[in-house]
Parts: structure tokens; sequence; C-alpha cells
């Protein structure tokens, strides 16, 4: 594995044109896994390389993060593209809480140039949850209207203004799902809009609730839904119970049944760690067996290093390549 | 008078009434061009709004009203200003992530879309981007001139396909 140190000439990491590889692993019918980068608060790219050098080599995509939780990091487009640079693949996250369109649209482009070829559409948490709460909302687009003006860009290859593009953008579309909120039994109707706005793989938000997933699945099951998506159901391992109550009351969409804290807070304090992955084995072993699941994307945010044992424990491991 | 929640939760009069003035308006509406100056019937119409859809829906003025789309629930008193929800951070209890006493405006419309009869089933519907350029001006004018079914022309391209 090498890791550039300093910029490549040009001509190396010009990757425009090449096609996206979780699509291509998609496609041929792997059980996808994709991980997400904990986006540095620093302006060196090593940041970036060490964290994905860790998730790499077990994954088919990395995600990072658009200001996640309303707390500034690194900008994911810029993260995307050391990650492209070094022969990563990268997921791009764009959400529409701190752009306006006109940003949005030259961000898809810039980041398109810059070797992009998976973008997850998102809303984005707002400004409220995060470290700078004083901040200015935008929220100029939701999360269709960016799926679709992205569908727009790459299909028609014009701006959503109707101006030409002379090149437009290749892009794998993605948007997230939260079948765990309410309301409960109408999210698959929501994932549907977003299927016919562009959407073509799902990230989940983060599942502890088996059978609610379970129940979700069946409704959009009985409308075909699975089979117009690729869905990767997002898992991550809890560190403690503290660490769950935290996220569950303090990040916003996160639901974790009082089932899941107690385990942890019944078991003791050295096996905690080891408690919360293999929650996290059980969750992508059941999930692995629902009809229409395709991947999963897990997000153990501050344990990236759990990653690839989690992968390897859930007997979701294969041979990647990096090109 | 009931308060304008008990208008709220009975989205099905509400469709009447929004049905009833939409063909009421298209009717009056040469007339009123007629008498009303341009300038004049803005304001006329804005003020109405202002009032009517102010008591009935916290109407936010962005000129391009799709409340029988949306349950007939102003999706503009969304914090995030969606056209097309619910986002995924609602709270357990169905109240919305940004103002935790508000229940979520979006779990509320498609509750009421479920109720309603005319329009129901419309908040299926790919809802276009906001054409922040008609905020403060009148939605029945622009309804009634045809501004606020203009789409930008790439979004226009796609639809027709
Ligand atoms: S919870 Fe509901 S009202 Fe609040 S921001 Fe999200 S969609 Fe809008």
């Amino acid at each position: 594995m090498t890791i550039p140190d300093q910029t490549p000439p040009a001509t190396e990491w010009d990757s425009h044109g090449a096609e996206s590889r979780l699509r291509q692993v998609l496609e041929a019918g792997h059980f996808a896994v994709t991980a997400e980068l904990n986006a540095p608060d620093s302006a060196d790219p090593k940041d970036v390389y060490a964290n994905a050098a860790e998730l790499g080599d077990v994954c088919d995509g990395i995600n990072a993060t658009d200001g996640s939780g309303a707390n500034c990091h690194m900008s994911s487009v810029a993260c995307c593209a050391l990650m492209a640079r070094a022969g990563y693949e990268p997921v791009l996250q764009m959400g529409c809480r701190d752009r306006n369109r006109i940003a949005i649209q030259g961000d898809l482009l810039g980041a398109a140039a810059l070797g992009v070829r998976n973008v997850l559409c998102l809303t984005g948490d707002d400004v409220s949850a995060g470290d700078q709460p004083e901040a200015r909302r935008v929220f100029d687009f939701d999360a269709l209207h960016l799926l679709r003006t992205a569908q727009i860009m790459r299909d028609q290859g014009v701006l959503l203004s109707g101006r030409k593009l002379t090149t437009p953008p290749e892009f794998f579309l993605g948007a997230a799902a939260n079948p765990f909120v309410p309301p409960q039994d109408l999210r698959h109707l929501r994932l549907a809009k977003k299927i016919e706005a562009g959407a073509q793989f799902i990230q989940t938000q983060y599942c502890y609730d088996v059978p609610v997933f379970e129940a979700f699945m069946r409704r959009a099951r009985d409308m075909g839904l699975h089979e117009k998506v690729y869905l990767l159901v997002g898992v991550g391992p809890l560190r403690s119970e503290r660490a769950a109550e935290f996220m569950r009351s303090r990040v916003p969409g996160v639901h974790i049944p009082d089932a899941v804290v107690d385990r942890l807070a019944k078991t003791p304090r050295k096996g905690k760690r080891e408690e919360g992955i293999r929650i996290c084995v059980e969750i992508i072993e059941e999930v692995k067996q629902i009809e229409g699941v395709r991947g999963v994307h897990i997000m153990a945010y501050r344990q990236e290093e759990a990653v690839p044992e989690i992968v390897e424990r859930a007997g979701i491991k294969r041979e990647r390549p990096r090109e | 008078m009931p308060g304008s929640e008990w208008f709220k939760n009975r989205p099905r009069l509400l469709e009447g009434v929004y049905a009833g003035s939409k063909l009421a308006l298209r009717v009056l509406y040469p007339l009123l061009k007629r008498v009303l100056p341009a300038g004049l019937r803005e304001r006329v119409f804005v003020w109405s709004e202002e009032v009517s859809k102010g008591y009935l829906f916290n109407c936010q003025m962005c000129g391009q009203c799709i409340l029988h789309s949306t349950g007939m629930t102003c999706p503009m008193n969304c914090p995030k200003n969606l056209r097309n929800g619910p986002c995924g951070g609602v709270r357990q209890n169905g109240h919305c992530e940004v103002i935790p006493e508000m229940p979520c405006v979006w779990v509320q419309a498609w509750q009421r879309d479920a109720q309603m009869g005319r329009y129901g089933g419309e908040i299926q519907l790919l809802q276009p981007p906001v054409n922040r350029a008609l905020q403060n001006s009148s939605a029945w004018l622009n309804l009634l001139e045809g501004v606020d079914a203009q789409r930008p022309s790439g979004w226009t391209a796609i639809e027709l396909e």
C-alpha cells in the first residue's frame, strides 16, 4: 500500500471517467461493506490517509461525512479527493445545511473532477445539534432536490438552470433512510420517493432495533423497492451504555432500544468494548438474512480500528484489491 | 370561533375550503383584474393571505402554496424548510429535531394527507425546489397567473421524460 506524501502529478490521479467501484461490487451481487471515515479536525492529509488505511482493506467504499452532527471538520469534498488520490473508493456525503443550490452544483462538479463517483445526498443535521448553533442554517434544497439535481446533471448534462455542461459528471447516487423514527409505518413511502428522485443506493441510520427494521423491509418489499435500490444497513459498535445514552439523546435520529443499553450496563467495565462489538456483529448477522439487504454501512465513530475485526467476525470479509 | 388547531386537525374541511376558493377565484379573476390595478391587487391579496392563511396554517408567505399536497399543513414551518419531508431527525415522540416542543410538521402532514379525499395521496409527489424570489408575494395571484408552476428549465427537462 502506498500513501502519497505530496501531490502526485495531475495525470496520475486524474480519474475522471472511471466507474464507481462500489456500484460494480453491488451489481456483481457481493455483500457490500462501507464504513465511515472520521473526518479530521486538521489540515494534514496524512490524518485522512491514516484513517482510510484502517478501513480500506475491508471496505468497498468509505464515506466522508459532511459536518456530521453540525460539527465542523475537514470538508467531505476534500476528504474524498484525498482518498480517491490514494486509491480508495470514496463516498461523498453532501448535505443541504451549509450550501445553497449554486454551491451544491459547483461542489458536485468539483468532486466529480477530483475522482469522486459516489454521492450520498442528505438533508443534514440541524445547526442546533452542533458546537456552533449560532450559525445560519441554509436548507435552500432538501435531500430530494439534491438527488434529482445530481441526476439531472448526470443524465441531462445540464445545470438546474438548463445551462449545458461540457462534460457531465458520472455519479452513483445514494440517499439515507431512517426506518427507526416516526412516522415508522410510512418510512417506506419516503424511501420510494427517494428512489423516484434518483437514489440508486441507500445507507440507513444506525440499526439497533432489528424487528423495526424487518417491518420496514417487509413494507418496502411489498412495493418492490428492494429490487430498485441497493440497500446497506447502518450499524456501529457502542463503547458503553454512556455512549449509547449520549447518542440516543443528543445525536438526531438515533434510536437505541433499552434492551441494548441495559446489556451494556450489565457488562463489567473491562468487557464493555467487546460487548459493543459483539452486539454489532450479531446485528449484522441478523440483517444479512433479511431479503433485500445488500450490504452494511459501519459507522464506528472514533473506533475505526474495530471495523476490520467486526467485518471479520461477521463473516463478510472479501478480498478487496485496491487500485 | 374555534382555535386554529381545531381547523388544522380537520384537513378534509380545509381541502374543501381550498378547492372552493380556487374555483371561485378562477371565475372571479377576470373581473378582479379589471377593477383592481396590479399594485393594489397584490397588496389586497397579500394582506388577506397573511390574515387568513396566517391564522389557519401559520403561513410563511413562500408565494407558491402546496398546502393541498401536504395534508393542509404548511411545510415552511419545518425549520429545515423541507418540501419533501420528513427528515431523519424526528424524535421518538413525533416531535421536531430542531424545536423539541413542536410536533414535526411533516409527521402531521403525512397523517392528515391520509385522511384527505380530494387531494389525499398527493404528498407522494416530488415537489420542486422553492423559488425563493417569490417570498412574500401572493400565492393566490401566482397560482392564477401560473407563476407558481414555473420550474427551473433543467428540472422540467427530466419531468417531461
Ligand atoms: S423533525 Fe420534522 S419539522 Fe423538524 S426539521 Fe425534521 S422534518 Fe422539519
